[in-house]
C-alpha cells in the first residue's frame, strides 16, 4: 500500500453553537484515507458521520484540527483553492431525490461540474456526459429526463455520475443505499465496486448498515457520540471486535444467518445520553456500556494500538 | 380451524383517464393464529395496496374495483361497510404505518393519540385509567419518562420513539391481527433490532397474529415463521422461513436473496443482481410476469399464467419449473 495517505485528519474537533450551550459533533478525529482504498464509516444516526464528512468537504468549517489532502493542510486556506479541491474530493448525498435539482434534466445536472470548472468546449462536455451516462449503467435517452421522471435506483445513479465528472480522487459516499430497494442497492452497490477497480477511487463510505459496509470496505471506523472508538481492518473488526460498543452494534445487525444473533447485547435506547449534556469526564458509552467499570465514569479512555492496524478507544484494552 | 384470516382471489384495480392498474392480482393466502407472515416484494410490487385492501383503507376513489374474498374469523371482510368497520378495526385488526412522522398527528399530544382507541373500544371506561394504561403500555415499549412522553407532541421525539407511538396506538386495544407495514425502514440499525425485538415480545405476550410486510429479507428472517413473496401484485411462492432460505424455489426468490450481502462472504465476490425492472402494473402479460427478467424463461413462461403448485403440506410455487403437468405436455 501507498505511504502518503490520501486523506488524513488530525485531532478534528467541531462544535455547533446552540440556543443554550454548544454541541460537540466531532471530538478528537484522527483518521486517514490511502488512494485506491474504501474507508468505511459507522454509528447510530446522530453520531457526527455526516458532519465529519462534510468537514472533510469543507462545507462546515472545522474548530480545531488538521486535514491534510495529499500531504497539504487544507484547514486554513482560500477558498478558491477549495474550489479546484473539490474536483479531486466528491459528495454522493444519501437521499437521490433530494440531492439532485428538478429543474435541471439529467444532462445538466452532469454537465454542470464541468461548466463550473469551464472544462472543455460544449460539445466536448455534450460528449463526456453522454460517456458518464453510459460509465454508471444509463442510456443516453436518459440525458433528457428530469428527476421526477427517474427512479430512485436511477437517480442514484446520475448522482454519482455527476461525481465522477471531474475525475475525483476521493469519493465521499454518505448511505448511498440506505434509500433504495435491496435489488436496486445491489445494483449500486456493484457499480460502485466496479468504478472504485476502473478508476482507482478512494471512498469514505458512511452508513448504518454494517453488512454494506463490510462488503465494500477495507477498514472499518466506529464512531459514538463524534468519537473515533475503534478503527481496523473490515475482517478484523467482524472477527474480533475490541470495543463493547461495536460488539453491540454488530450483535444487533440482522443477517439471515440466525446463529449469529445469539450472541445479542442489549443496547438500551433509553440510556443514551442526551447530546447537549454528554457526560463530562468519563466515557461517552459508560451509561450503555455492559461491561463499565469505576473507572470508565472519571477517566476518558485514550487512543490504543491493540495491534499495528488495530486501534480502539477503551479502559477495557489498556 | 386454527385459520385466522384467509384471502382468496383478491384482485384490486384503479381506474384512471388513461389506465387502469392492476395493481393486486389474483392473490391467495391465509395466515393461522398466533403466526407470523412475511410478505416480500420490492416497493411497487403492491404490498402496502393489499395490506390496505384487506380492512378497507384504501383511497376513497369512485374507479377502484376490487374482488375476491377476505374472510377473518368466518365474516367478509370486504361486504362490511363503513360502520361496521369501525367497530371492527381497532379491536381485531390494526396496522401499523411505515411512515412515523406522517402517521402520527403532529397537533395531538401522544397521550391522546395513544388512548383514543382505546376510549372508542371501552366506552365508559374513565379518563384516569385509560391514562395510567397509555403510560404502562409506553413504559412496556421501552420509551423513557413516559410520564413526560405522555404530554409531548410528535415532533418532540426522536425517530424510533415515534415508531413506538405507532406500535403503541396499533396494540392497545390488544387487536389478534397485527398488520405492519414496514415498521422499521426509516429505523437505523439498532433501532431496528430493538422495534422488531419489540413487536415480538408483545406478539408472544398475547398470543397475537402478525403480518408483517418488507422489502427487506433479514427483517423477516427475524421476526417471521413463514414468507409469502410478492412480484407484481401476486404471492409467487410461499413457505416456511428457513426452507425459503435454504432452498429457493421461484426464480424472483433466489435473486431476491442473492442480492443481500452477507457478512460471511468472501471480498471480492460480487452481488448477485434482479436484472430489468419491475413490470408495469397497468398491463397484464399473457404469461408469467416475471418472465422478462427471469433467466430460466422457457417457452410457456410467455405464453401462459403459471399455476400454483402445492410442492409439499407448507410450501406452495407458481412456477412452470415446477408444474409437473406442464412437462408432460410440452415435448
Amino acid at each position: 500500500m501507498n505511504t502518503v495517505p490520501l486523506i488524513e485528519t488530525k485531532h478534528l474537533f467541531k462544535t455547533f453553537r446552540l440556543k443554550k450551550g454548544f454541541l460537540t459533533a466531532i471530538d478528537d478525529v484522527s483518521l486517514f484515507i490511502y488512494p485506491g482504498e474504501t474507508l468505511g464509516l459507522v454509528g447510530e444516526s446522530g453520531c457526527g458521520k455526516t458532519v465529519l464528512a462534510r468537514v472533510l468537504m469543507r462545507l462546515y468549517r472545522e474548530d480545531r484540527g488538521e486535514i491534510l489532502f495529499q500531504g497539504k493542510n487544507i484547514a486554513k486556506c482560500h477558498p478558491k483553492t477549495i474550489q479546484q479541491l473539490r474536483s479531486d474530493m466528491q459528495y454522493i448525498f444519501q437521499d437521490p431525490h433530494a440531492s439532485l435539482n428538478p429543474r435541471m434534466s439529467a444532462q445538466k445536472i452532469i454537465a454542470e461540474p464541468l461548466d463550473i470548472h469551464r472544462l472543455g468546449s460544449s460539445e466536448k462536455r455534450k460528449q463526456r456526459v453522454f460517456e458518464l451516462l453510459s460509465l454508471v449503467g444509463l442510456t443516453p435517452d436518459h440525458a433528457r429526463r428530469f428527476p421526477h421522471e427517474l427512479s430512485g435506483g436511477q437517480c442514484q445513479r446520475i448522482s454519482i455520475a455527476r461525481a465522477l465528472a471531474l475525475h475525483p480522487k476521493l469519493m465521499i459516499c454518505d448511505e448511498p443505499t440506505t434509500a433504495l430497494d435491496v435489488s436496486i442497492q445491489a445494483q449500486i452497490i456493484n457499480l460502485l465496486k466496479k468504478l472504485q477497480k476502473e478508476k482507482g477511487l478512494a471512498y469514505l463510505l458512511i452508513s448504518h448498515d454494517l453488512t454494506t459496509v463490510k462488503y465494500l470496505s477495507d477498514r472499518i471506523a466506529v464512531m459514538y457520540f463524534g468519537k473515533l472508538i475503534e478503527l481496523t481492518s473490515s475482517a478484523q473488526l467482524y472477527a474480533r471486535p475490541l470495543h463493547p460498543y461495536t460488539r453491540a452494534l454488530l450483535a444487533s445487525t440482522l443477517t439471515l444467518e440466525q446463529s449469529r444473533r445469539q450472541k445479542y447485547i442489549h443496547l438500551s435506547s433509553t440510556r443514551k445520553p442526551s447530546k447537549r449534556s454528554p457526560p463530562s469526564g468519563g466515557c461517552v458509552f459508560y451509561s450503555r456500556c455492559p461491561k463499565a467499570m469505576p473507572m470508565c465514569r472519571v477517566k476518558p479512555p485514550i487512543w490504543k494500538e491493540v495491534s499495528k492496524t488495530h486501534g480502539v478507544a477503551c479502559h477495557l484494552y489498556r | 380451524m386454527n385459520q385466522l384470516l384467509f384471502v382468496k382471489n383478491l384482485s384490486v384495480s384503479f381506474t384512471f383517464p388513461h389506465t387502469t392498474m392492476h395493481i393486486v392480482r389474483n392473490l391467495s393466502f391465509n395466515v393461522n393464529r398466533g403466526e407470523t407472515l412475511g410478505i416480500v416484494g420490492e416497493s411497487g410490487c403492491g404490498k402496502s395496496m393489499m395490506a390496505k385492501s384487506l380492512i378497507g383503507l384504501l383511497p376513497e376513489m369512485q374507479a377502484k374495483m376490487i374482488s375476491g374474498t377476505v374472510v377473518y374469523k368466518g365474516q367478509d371482510m370486504l361486504k362490511k361497510n363503513q360502520r361496521e368497520m369501525r367497530s371492527f378495526l381497532g379491536k381485531e385488526i390494526s396496522m401499523v404505518f411505515q411512515d412515523p412522522m406522517a402517521s402520527l398527528n403532529p397537533t395531538i399530544k401522544i397521550g391522546n393519540q395513544v388512548g383514543e382507541g382505546y376510549k372508542n373500544h371501552h366506552k365508559g371506561v374513565g379518563r384516569d385509567k385509560v391514562k395510567q394504561r397509555v403510560i404502562t403500555l409506553l413504559a412496556q415499549l421501552g420509551m423513557s419518562e413516559p410520564e413526560t412522553r405522555y404530554h409531548q407532541y410528535p415532533h418532540q421525539l426522536s425517530g424510533g420513539m415515534r415508531q413506538r407511538v405507532a406500535i403503541a396506538i396499533a396494540t392497545i386495544t390488544e387487536p389478534e391481527l397485527l398488520i405492519a407495514d414496514e415498521p422499521t425502514t426509516s429505523l437505523d440499525a439498532t433501532m431496528r433490532t430493538h422495534v422488531l425485538d419489540m413487536l415480538k415480545a408483545i406478539q408472544k405476550k398475547r398470543g397475537m397474529s402478525m403480518i408483517l410486510i418488507t422489502h427487506d429479507f433479514s427483517v423477516v428472517t427475524h421476526l417471521c415463521e413463514r414468507i409469502a413473496v410478492m412480484y407484481a401484485g401476486d404471492i409467487i411462492e410461499t413457505a416456511p422461513t428457513q426452507d425459503l432460505l435454504k432452498s429457493p424455489k421461484h426464480p424472483y426468490t433466489r435473486s431476491l436473496i442473492d442480492v443481500i450481502p452477507r457478512i460471511d462472504m468472501p471480498p471480492g465476490q460480487s452481488l448477485g443482481t434482479v436484472e430489468g425492472t419491475p413490470p408495469d402494473l397497468s398491463l397484464t402479460p399473457l404469461g408469467c410476469s416475471f418472465a422478462n427478467r427471469c433467466p430460466n424463461v422457457k417457452q410457456v413462461c410467455r405464453s401462459r399464467k403459471p399455476n400454483r403448485v402445492q410442492l409439499s403440506k407448507s410450501r406452495c410455487v407458481s412456477c412452470w419449473l415446477y408444474d409437473r403437468h406442464e412437462a408432460r405436455e410440452t415435448p
